[in-house]
C-alpha cells in the first residue's frame, strides 16, 4: 500500500520531466523545472571550477576568473546568438547538435561509460542549475 | 567510429616513427617544452631536483639486503648500476616465463618476490619510487625504445582502445585533450602531448614524487572516471600505448612537473 503510494509520487514527478525535456529541432522549449532560471546564481556555476567547469573550456565576460580555456568559443555574445531555448539543449546534452562534440552533456545519464562511483547516475547540473545558467547566458548579449 | 578512431591512433603512431626513421622534423613535445625555463632549470640541474633525492635514497636500497633470501640488488646486478642502462627506456616488456607485460615497478617487484624471497613494495611507496628512480635515471638523456616483441601488438592496441574511449562523467576520451587539443590552455594549464618521458616525476602539485600510474589516475579522477585499481592491466596496457607514441623521444626522469 505504502509502496503503490511511492510509486504513484514517483511517477507524478517523472512525467512532467520528461516532457520537460523534449527536443524540439535544436531546442528544448521548455524550462527543466517549470520556472525560469536566476541569472545570478547562473554566473556563479558557470564561473565556478567544480561546478560548472565551463571556463576550463571557454573564456567568457568573468574578469575575476584569471585562467580560462581555449578550447571552445568565448561565451560573451551566446544570448544573441541563441535562443534560451536552443542554449538549454546546447547545456542539457550537445552531442545532440554534434556528436563529436567534447561539450560535457550537463544533464544526461545515459550512455556513459566508467563513471566514477561517486558521479553515478548523477547528472553535472541539477534542472534547476541548468535554468539558471540558460539564463546568465541569455544576459550576455553583445 | 571507435573503431577508426583506433586506427587512425595506431597509423599516427607508425607516421611518427616512419617520420624518425626518415630523418624528418620530429614535432612531438614532451611535457618539459610546455614548462617555463624556471622548471625546466630545476629538472636539469641534480642539485635543484627533488627528484634526485630519490635517486639517492634508491642507491642505497640497491645496496641494502631484503627478504628471506637476504640479498641485495647489487649482489645479482653489480654495485654501479649500469647493468639498468637502458632498461627503463623499453618496459613495459614481458619478463622471462611471463606471458603478460610487466611495467618497470612490477618488474622490480618479481624480482622483490622472486629473488629476494620479500613481500612486493607498495605502490607509491617511498621505496618502491626511489628504487624506480634510481633504476629509470640510469637510462636519462637516452631515446624511448620499446621493444619488438610481437607478443606485445595486441595489449598495445587495448591501450590504444582505452586512450580513444570516452570515459567518465565528462564524457571525454583521452584523445580529446591529448591528441586534439594539445598545445592548447585548460583554464590556465597547457595540454600537454603527455609523453611519458619523465616517469617517475616530481610533481610540484603532490609535493613528492610519483609514478606513470598515478599521473594517469589524476587525469580519470579530473574526467570523474573510475580509476583502474593500482594492479590492474589497463595501465600497463596505456603505458605501451603511451611508450611506442613515444619512440625514439629523450628520456627524462626523474623529472620535474608542475
Ligand atoms: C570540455 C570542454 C567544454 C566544457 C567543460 C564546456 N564546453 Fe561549451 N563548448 C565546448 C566546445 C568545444 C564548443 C563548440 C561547439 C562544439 O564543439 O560542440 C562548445 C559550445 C558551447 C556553446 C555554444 C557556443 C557558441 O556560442 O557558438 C555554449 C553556449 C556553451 N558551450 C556553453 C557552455 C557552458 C555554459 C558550460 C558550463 C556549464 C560549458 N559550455 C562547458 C566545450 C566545452
Ligand atoms: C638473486 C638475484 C637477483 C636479485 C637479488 C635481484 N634481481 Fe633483478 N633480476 C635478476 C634476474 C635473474 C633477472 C632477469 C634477467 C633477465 O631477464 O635478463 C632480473 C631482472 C631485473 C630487471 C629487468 C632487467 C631487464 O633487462 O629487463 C630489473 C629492473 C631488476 N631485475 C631490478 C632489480 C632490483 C631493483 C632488485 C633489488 C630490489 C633486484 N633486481 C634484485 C636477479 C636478481
Ligand atoms: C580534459 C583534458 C584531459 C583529459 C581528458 C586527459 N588529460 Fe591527461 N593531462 C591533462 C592536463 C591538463 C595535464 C597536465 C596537468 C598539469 O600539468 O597540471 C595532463 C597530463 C597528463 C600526462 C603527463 C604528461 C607529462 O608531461 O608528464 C599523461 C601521461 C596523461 N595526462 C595521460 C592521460 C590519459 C592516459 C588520459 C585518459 C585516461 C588523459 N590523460 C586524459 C588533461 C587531460
Amino acid at each position: 500500500m505504502w509502496n503503490l503510494a511511492l510509486l504513484l509520487v514517483v511517477l507524478a514527478l517523472a512525467v512532467p520531466a520528461a516532457r520537460a525535456q523534449q527536443v524540439v529541432g535544436d531546442a528544448i522549449p521548455t524550462s527543466l523545472t517549470g520556472q525560469p532560471g536566476d541569472a545570478g546564481r547562473g554566473r556563479a556555476i558557470v564561473a565556478s571550477r567544480n561546478l560548472g567547469l565551463c571556463l576550463l573550456c571557454h573564456s567568457g565576460p568573468i574578469a575575476e576568473e584569471r585562467f580560462q580555456g581555449n578550447l571552445a568559443p568565448s561565451l560573451a555574445g551566446a544570448g544573441s546568438r541563441w535562443s534560451e531555448e536552443q542554449l538549454r539543449l546546447r547545456i542539457v546534452d550537445g552531442a545532440r547538435l554534434n556528436p563529436d562534440t567534447i561539450m560535457p552533456p550537463y544533464y544526461r545519464t545515459g550512455g556513459l561509460q566508467r563513471v566514477a562511483r561517486n558521479f553515478q547516475g548523477k547528472t553535472i547540473l541539477s534542472a534547476g542549475q541548468v535554468e539558471d545558467v540558460v539564463a546568465y547566458l541569455a544576459t550576455l548579449r553583445d | 567510429m571507435m573503431r577508426l578512431r583506433i586506427g587512425l591512433c595506431l597509423a599516427s603512431v607508425f607516421v611518427a616513427s616512419l617520420a624518425l626513421a626518415q630523418g624528418g622534423i620530429d614535432k612531438r613535445r614532451s611535457g618539459y617544452q610546455d614548462m617555463g625555463p624556471s622548471l625546466q632549470k630545476m629538472q636539469d640541474d641534480g642539485t635543484a631536483n627533488p627528484g634526485m633525492l630519490f635517486v639517492q635514497l634508491g642507491a642505497q636500497a640497491w645496496a641494502t639486503p631484503a627478504g628471506a633470501a637476504n640479498k641485495a640488488c647489487v649482489d645479482c646486478h653489480g654495485a654501479s648500476g649500469a647493468t639498468m642502462k637502458g632498461v627503463a627506456l623499453r618496459y613495459p616488456a614481458i619478463p622471462e616465463g611471463a606471458d603478460t607485460p610487466a611495467d618497470l615497478e612490477a618488474r622490480i617487484n618479481l624480482c622483490r618476490t622472486a629473488n629476494q624471497k620479500a613481500a612486493p613494495l607498495p605502490p607509491e611507496s617511498r621505496e618502491l619510487l626511489s628504487l624506480s628512480a634510481y633504476v629509470a635515471h640510469q637510462s636519462r638523456g637516452q631515446p624511448i625504445a620499446p621493444p619488438d616483441d610481437p607478443r606485445l601488438a595486441p595489449f598495445r592496441e587495448r591501450g590504444a582502445a582505452l586512450w580513444a574511449a570516452r570515459q567518465g562523467q565528462l564524457n571525454l576520451s583521452c584523445a580529446a585533450c591529448h591528441d586534439d587539443n594539445a598545445g592548447k590552455k585548460l583554464a590556465g594549464v597547457t595540454i600537454p602531448e603527455a609523453h611519458p618521458t619523465g616517469y617517475p616525476v616530481y610533481r610540484l602539485e603532490w609535493q613528492t614524487l610519483g609514478s606513470l600510474k598515478r599521473r594517469l589516475r589524476n587525469c580519470l579522477v579530473g574526467i570523474r572516471a573510475e580509476s583502474y585499481a593500482y594492479d590492474s592491466p589497463e595501465y600497463v596496457m596505456l603505458e605501451l600505448f603511451l611508450m611506442e607514441r613515444a619512440r625514439g623521444m629523450a628520456f627524462e626522469a626523474p623529472a620535474v612537473r608542475p
